[in-house]
């Protein structure tokens, strides 16, 4: 079968764990690392795994005769920013994994199929890509009037762009799990732990449900989610059952539910502890395969 | 070297933002224009209103407040004739327009909090709290955790991004006696004219008092405390009692003794919900080395599982949690209960 063909532009960490993941793909063919600095190992790995590698930039991507039916870009806000209008006047469908957040927010087990017939997505946060599916699981049952999101992260997994604007993180997260996790109101939280060796990431997602809400069914469909996410993130799963909680004073007179997750990489570049890289690059995949199967089916 | 030219050091009173965590943030404005104007007229130069985590900390992860922090610091700068009113915030949780706010309803002096590896992520916020003309102060906290050069170079990030005085935040109260001076030394040897250097000291070993002297001789110019020991954990260095200690070794701090000693028993104490005490729990805090402000949530679950609370605090420390992964407790509650 023929496969659509990508370019992934931004040979960093990230860049280069989606190559390993998109070179497994039924759908997608990775043919491009782009880079800006020839010495980048991402360039020297894209090149022995059969990849044309280039350091010279989007310009010369963008210059060959054939060009890629889809790119991805794992560089930085700043610079997607600038490269997005020029995919789009190509008419080459974008998978953003920067938080630049141009294009329509995409998590798959909730909206894989809602934005492919538009110029760019935004894969949101990692924080966002492991806590919203529960926020939507438990909105899809009952009415979520406030959700709240805890992204415990290893420190040496935090780049250095999460850094140095990490409201960023948590207002964009919030973003998310209002628009497409289905809560009224979002808060997100993010916690950088340094301890050795690294811990996986994990999240905890809080949602305040009715007084009487049925929690059988809540309990049901965050477990049909997490599977949902585990079919595309092999190593995201629930660390304990949903836990109920009665309103106290300081939980703000509000009940609740309580959900553990763990996220653990697959190390196909990254190290496993990376979960909140490995979901991000494992989520673009997805969504490349849902514009690749779209690119295919115009084709044939 | 002396903080200024009336004081040795500046006291800066916790109770309503350490406070916070043994109150479970249930200040009402009430319990605010109580205390300031108590610690105001005995002469505590700088007070700290916010919920318990800072800035955006009401949530089901620390607990919601009974009345909405930005209430509280304009109760306070209301209040208070000659302290400064300070407010804490974490990066990651808090966020810049949370400093706007603040900044607009009076307050003067942005500390800013981070682990004590992850300085880097302030870089912003200081940068924001410099323009707006705010004084600032930053947290290193878990302090006992990383080694005193490590601590410096954070120091050093801070110092950079526009903190004026790095904190020496000793958490979980683990840090004793020479620990304490060696760190507040490295970062002082650090720093040198670029930042002041500070101690925030906990009393889950007892040492509050103790390691605050430490810290002003290893050169440190500020020194948290909370009046009635009222915060997290066995609670804060008592400012009564250090004040009382500092003014016995010469040490000026600008704080009439008698007077704070009153308001502890007088004012503090009555709002309080009990003493903050060195038992079990927060004894096994500083034996542990856990955020103070676990307890409270420690001792909810174990409740709530039927567990024991020290066996949470002990696989919280083995697990190297650090402030702000309250969330994790009930999970470690949930495995523990499973596991009998």
């Amino acid at each position: 079968m023929t496969k659509a063909t990508a370019a992934i532009v931004g040979s960093g960490n990230i860049g280069t764990d989606l190559m390993y993941k998109l070179l497994r793909s039924d759908f997608i063919q990775p043919r491009w690392m782009i880079g800006i600095d020839s010495d980048s190992p991402g360039l020297k790995r894209a090149e022995s795994a059969g990849l044309i590698a280039s350091a010279e930039g989007v310009e010369w991507l963008l210059a060959q005769a054939e060009r890629p039916d889809i790119v991805f870009e794992a560089t930085s806000a700043y610079v997607h920013r600038e490269n997005a209008p020029r995919y789009q006047a190509l008419g080459i469908p974008a998978v953003d994994l920067t938080p630049a957040a141009i294009g329509p927010a995409v998590v798959p087990a909730v909206n894989l199929g809602a934005h492919l017939d538009v110029p760019n997505v935004s894969l949101i946060t990692c924080g966002g890509q492991a806590t919203i599916p529960i926020v939507y699981a438990v909105s899809r049952v009952t009415e979520v009037a406030y959700a709240e999101i805890v992204a415990s992260v290893a420190s040496p997994s935090a780049g250095p762009g999460t850094r140095a604007n990490i409201d960023e993180f948590t207002r964009t997260t919030a973003r998310g799990i209002e628009m497409i996790g289905g809560a009224r109101k979002g808060k997100a939280i993010i916690i950088l732990n340094p301890a050795e060796p690294p811990m996986l990431m994990q999240d905890t997602v809080f949602c305040s449900i009715p007084l009487d809400a049925d929690q059988d069914a809540i309990a049901a469909s965050i477990k049909d989610v997490v599977d949902t996410v585990a079919s595309y993130v092999p190593g995201y799963r629930l660390r304990a059952e949903p836990q109920f909680d009665d309103p106290t004073p300081t939980s703000g007179g509000l009940a609740r539910v309580a959900v553990f997750i763990e996220v653990e990489g697959a190390g196909d570049f990254l190290p496993p502890y990376s979960g909140n890289l490995d979901i991000m690059t494992a989520a673009a995949a997805k969504v490349g395969e849902g514009f690749a199967q779209r690119i295919l089916a115009e084709r044939s | 070297m002396s903080y200024s030219s009336d004081l040795d050091i500046r006291i800066t009173d916790s109770s309503l933002r350490d406070g916070s965590h043994a109150k479970q943030h249930q200040f009402t404005p009430q319990h605010v224009r109580s205390i300031v104007a108590a610690l105001d007229d005995a002469g505590v130069p700088v007070i700290e209103v916010t919920h318990g985590d800072g800035l955006g900390g009401s949530s089901f992860n620390y607990g919601f407040s009974h009345t909405p922090e930005q209430e509280l610091i304009k109760a306070a700068v209301a209040t208070a004739k000659r302290a400064k009113i300070a407010f804490l915030m974490l990066p990651g949780l808090g966020l810049q327009d949370d400093i706007r706010e603040s900044a607009d309803n009076g307050a003067s002096i942005c500390r800013i909090a981070t682990h004590c590896t992850e300085a880097d992520i302030s870089i912003q916020h200081f940068g924001l709290a410099r323009k707006l003309g705010l004084e600032t102060v930053g947290f290193l906290m878990m302090a006992h955790s990383q080694p005193p050069e490590a601590l410096a170079r954070q120091g050093r990030i801070m110092a950079d991004a526009g903190c004026q005085c790095v904190y020496v935040v000793d958490s979980a109260g683990a840090l004793i006696m020479e620990e304490t001076g060696d760190r507040i030394a490295a970062l002082v040897a650090e720093l040198g004219p670029d930042a002041q250097v500070g101690f925030h000291g906990h009393e889950n070993l007892g040492l509050g008092v103790a390691n605050s002297v430490i810290a002003v001789r290893a050169g440190a110019l500020q020194i948290d405390g909370s009046t009635r020991r009222f915060g997290a954990g066995a609670g804060n260095t008592p400012v009564e009692g250090f004040a009382a200690v500092a003014e016995k070794l010469g040490i000026r701090t600008g704080i009439d003794t008698l007077k704070i000693i009153d308001a502890a028993e007088d004012v503090v104490r009555p709002i309080m919900d009990g003493e903050c005490l060195l038992d079990r729990l927060s004894l096994t805090m500083g034996y542990a080395g856990v955020y103070s402000s676990f307890l409270k949530h420690a001792d909810r679950q174990a409740r709530k599982y039927g567990v024991s609370g020290a066996e949470i605090l002990i696989e919280a420390g083995r697990r190297k949690l650090v402030g702000g992964q309250e969330d994790q407790l009930i999970e470690i509650a949930v495995a523990l209960a499973a596991g009998r």
